[in-house]
């Protein structure tokens, strides 16, 4: 049992998020290169349906416990501890996702190891685990080698296509005990709903996306124009909904919407890795900044170095020109 | 309330990033520095609690250039002490940075005991973990990140919010004493005058203190390969000339497209 590679499933609303079966699509090739199997842990209450759909594993690990329902990294951390220390993995994929955010870092404190960040690719190289993680808002990747088992690794979407992780095929489950001891001190009151935006910017077939960029709420009124030339709404990255310029329901990425629009129009968006994964799926990336070596231009299908604030209004001006 | 803030100085990605010529680093020569983000708004909402409970509020960073700019300007938003810790190596990853902290919050004179601990959510150079939780587990105290509100703080607890995805949010009860890594306070960071930063810096003495001995290796358990910047390969097709010749040009892209 010792040297597997485990994969953590994720869990949103009762239901396994993508990136789960995008780090079990990742986790497969991993544990065949080391020939090891492949486990998946599923932690919760209640949940053992959930086990069915982790086909893609060779086996199930499921650690069921009342205080596992909440949503506490804290107590999934110590869960996955005693798990970890009882059965000595080669590695732990854990999806970095809001919801368990800081779990792949408190395990690997409590074991004593390696918990890397930010990683978007793992595989075997001369036997041993190399890991490639993004860095400096998506400017710098780096290749490192955990030096101690088992490495703690949190992934971030889109390491692979969720779909090569799915199987029809039914896995082992194993029933796995937890004590968790200790009373948790953190405790999950309640979840509150997000507030309604006054469209569904997930349906939208055009999005004007601003950023940092932008530079004030004034300026605003600029890429508010182009999207009515458009024919398509405005939203944001989260600096700009930190502002209080725009609402959070208007938000792309992490901790907001993720969508898949016919043209995303990115003005003066770096592509912070927790942007990108809320937008990157869109048919059509335009990408509108001024600095040449911006990453947002590592996935924009096409690219303009130039200001915003001047390019927003002139391509409202052409738009409107040819929609006569 | 006793409030103590992690801030620390991260580089300036709007600059260019030279890899050093070993490509296991970045040029520290042709950095700029800047005060982490989310860090930053750790300090604003310890200032909002303070505004709110009463209290005082102490921040501590490790040394690096510039960053006595930003414990005066910290001074002149409303800490009411600034310490800068010596003895940390700056560079990639924080898990060693985050372990001479902790060590230095429980050395430090007259720190300790605190109701909370803050720092940044995140930041862009956390290879190997992320600082809130690694001090939360030093100092054996509660933990919970990407943190957006906290109030109710009363009887040894506080109410405090993080995000979830697609806007959702979740109110937790959280035991104090305790470490919150925060994402955004609940105002966007105070801006401060320059001639209020002036005065700071007459007033306020920023307190030097050694990290306890001995100091963590940075990344002392991962071999760094290499860095690179990310491949050429999908990049995006970039479109030259003016402004009107550019606009004109998305236009046909996107009627090509059946878009307009
Ligand atoms: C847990 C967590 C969750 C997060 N969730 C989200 C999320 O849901 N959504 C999100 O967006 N971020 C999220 N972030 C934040 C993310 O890390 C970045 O900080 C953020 O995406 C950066 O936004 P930005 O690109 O607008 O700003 P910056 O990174 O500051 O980029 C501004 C860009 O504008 C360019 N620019 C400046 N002036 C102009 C001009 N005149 N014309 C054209 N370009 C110009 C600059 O060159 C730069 O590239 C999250 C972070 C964490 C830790
Ligand atoms: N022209 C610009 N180029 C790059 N970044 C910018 C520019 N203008 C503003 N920003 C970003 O926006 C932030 C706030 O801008 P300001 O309020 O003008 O200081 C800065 O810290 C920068 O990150």
């Amino acid at each position: 049992m010792a040297g597997n590679i485990w994969v953590v499933a994720d869990q949103w609303q009762g239901r396994l998020t993508d990136i789960t079966f995008e780090a079990l699509a990742l986790g497969r090739e991993v544990a065949d290169a080391f020939k090891v199997p492949l486990e998946a842990v599923l932690l919760g209450h209640g949940c053992a349906s959930l086990a069915e759909e982790l086909g893609c594993a060779d086996n199930v690990i499921y650690a069921e416990h009342p205080a596992l329902a909440e949503p506490v990294p804290e107590t999934h951390a110590r869960a996955l501890a005693e798990l970890a220390q009882q059965r000595q993995p080669r590695a732990i994929v854990i999806p970095a996702t809001n919801t368990n955010w800081g779990a792949n870092t408190l395990l690997a404190a409590q074991l004593g190891v390696p918990g890397l960040n930010f990683v978007v690719d793992l595989k075997a190289v001369d036997g041993a685990l190399e890991a490639r993680c993004v860095l400096y808002g998506g400017k710098i990747q780096v290749r490192v080698q955990p030096r101690k088992e088992p490495a703690v690794i949190g992934l971030w979407p889109g390491a692979r296509p969720a779909d090569q992780g799915r199987s029809e095929r039914k896995p082992s489950v194993e029933q796995a005990p937890v004590s968790l001891a200790a009373e948790p001190k953190v405790r999950l009151k309640r979840y509150i709903e997000p507030e309604a935006g006054e469209v569904d910017l997930t349906r939208q077939d055009i999005l004007v996306a601003v950023g940092r960029g932008i530079q004030s709420k004034d300026n605003l009124e600029l890429a508010e124009e182009l999207a009515r030339a458009l024919g398509g709404e405005i939203c944001g990255s989260r600096p700009v909904v930190d502002q209080g310029w725009l609402p959070l329901s208007r938000q792309i990425g992490k901790s907001g919407l993720t969508v898949k629009p016919k043209l995303y129009l990115a003005l003066g968006i770096s592509g912070a890795p927790e942007h990108v994964e809320g937008m990157k799926g869109s048919s059509l990336i335009v990408a509108v900044n001024t600095d040449p070596q911006a990453p947002i231009f590592n996935i924009a299908h096409y690219g303009v170095v130039a200001d915003a604030l001047e390019l927003a209004p002139a391509l409202a001006e052409a738009v409107r020109a040819r929609k006569g | 309330m006793n409030l103590v803030v992690l801030m620390r100085m991260v580089p300036d990605v709007v600059e260019e990033l030279e890899i050093a010529p070993d490509g296991k680093s970045l040029d520290q020569e042709a950095l700029r520095l800047i005060v982490s983000e989310s860090d930053d708004h750790a300090l604003e909402e310890a200032l909002l609690l303070k505004e709110r409970y009463g209290g005082r509020v102490t921040v501590v960073a490790p040394e690096a250039p510039e960053v006595a700019d930003v414990l005066y300007t910290a001074a002149a938003k409303g800490a009411d002490r600034v310490i800068q810790l010596r003895g940390v190596e700056p560079g990639l990853g924080v898990a060693a940075m985050a372990e001479a902290c902790a060590a230095a919050l429980s050395a430090i004179p007259d720190l300790l005991p605190a109701d909370l601990v803050l720092t940044g959510a995140q930041s862009i150079e956390d290879l190997d973990g992320l600082v809130a939780p690694l001090v939360a587990h030093r100092l054996g105290w509660p933990y919970l990140g990407v943190v957006t509100a906290v109030s109710e703080v009363s009887n040894g607890t506080a109410t405090v919010i993080k995000e979830f995805q697609a806007g959702y949010r979740g109110e937790f009860q959280v035991s104090l004493p305790a470490v919150l890594g925060v994402q955004a306070a609940e105002k966007p960071p105070r801006y401060v005058p320059v001639a209020k930063v002036r005065a700071a810096m007459k007033a306020t003495r920023i307190e030097e203190f050694e990290a306890p001995q001995p100091v963590p290796e940075p990344l002392q358990d991962v071999t760094i390969v290499a860095l690179a910047k990310p491949e050429a390969t999908g990049r995006a097709e970039m479109l030259e000339g003016s402004v009107e010749e550019v606009a004109g040009k998305l236009c046909e892209l996107l009627a090509e497209r059946g878009l307009l």
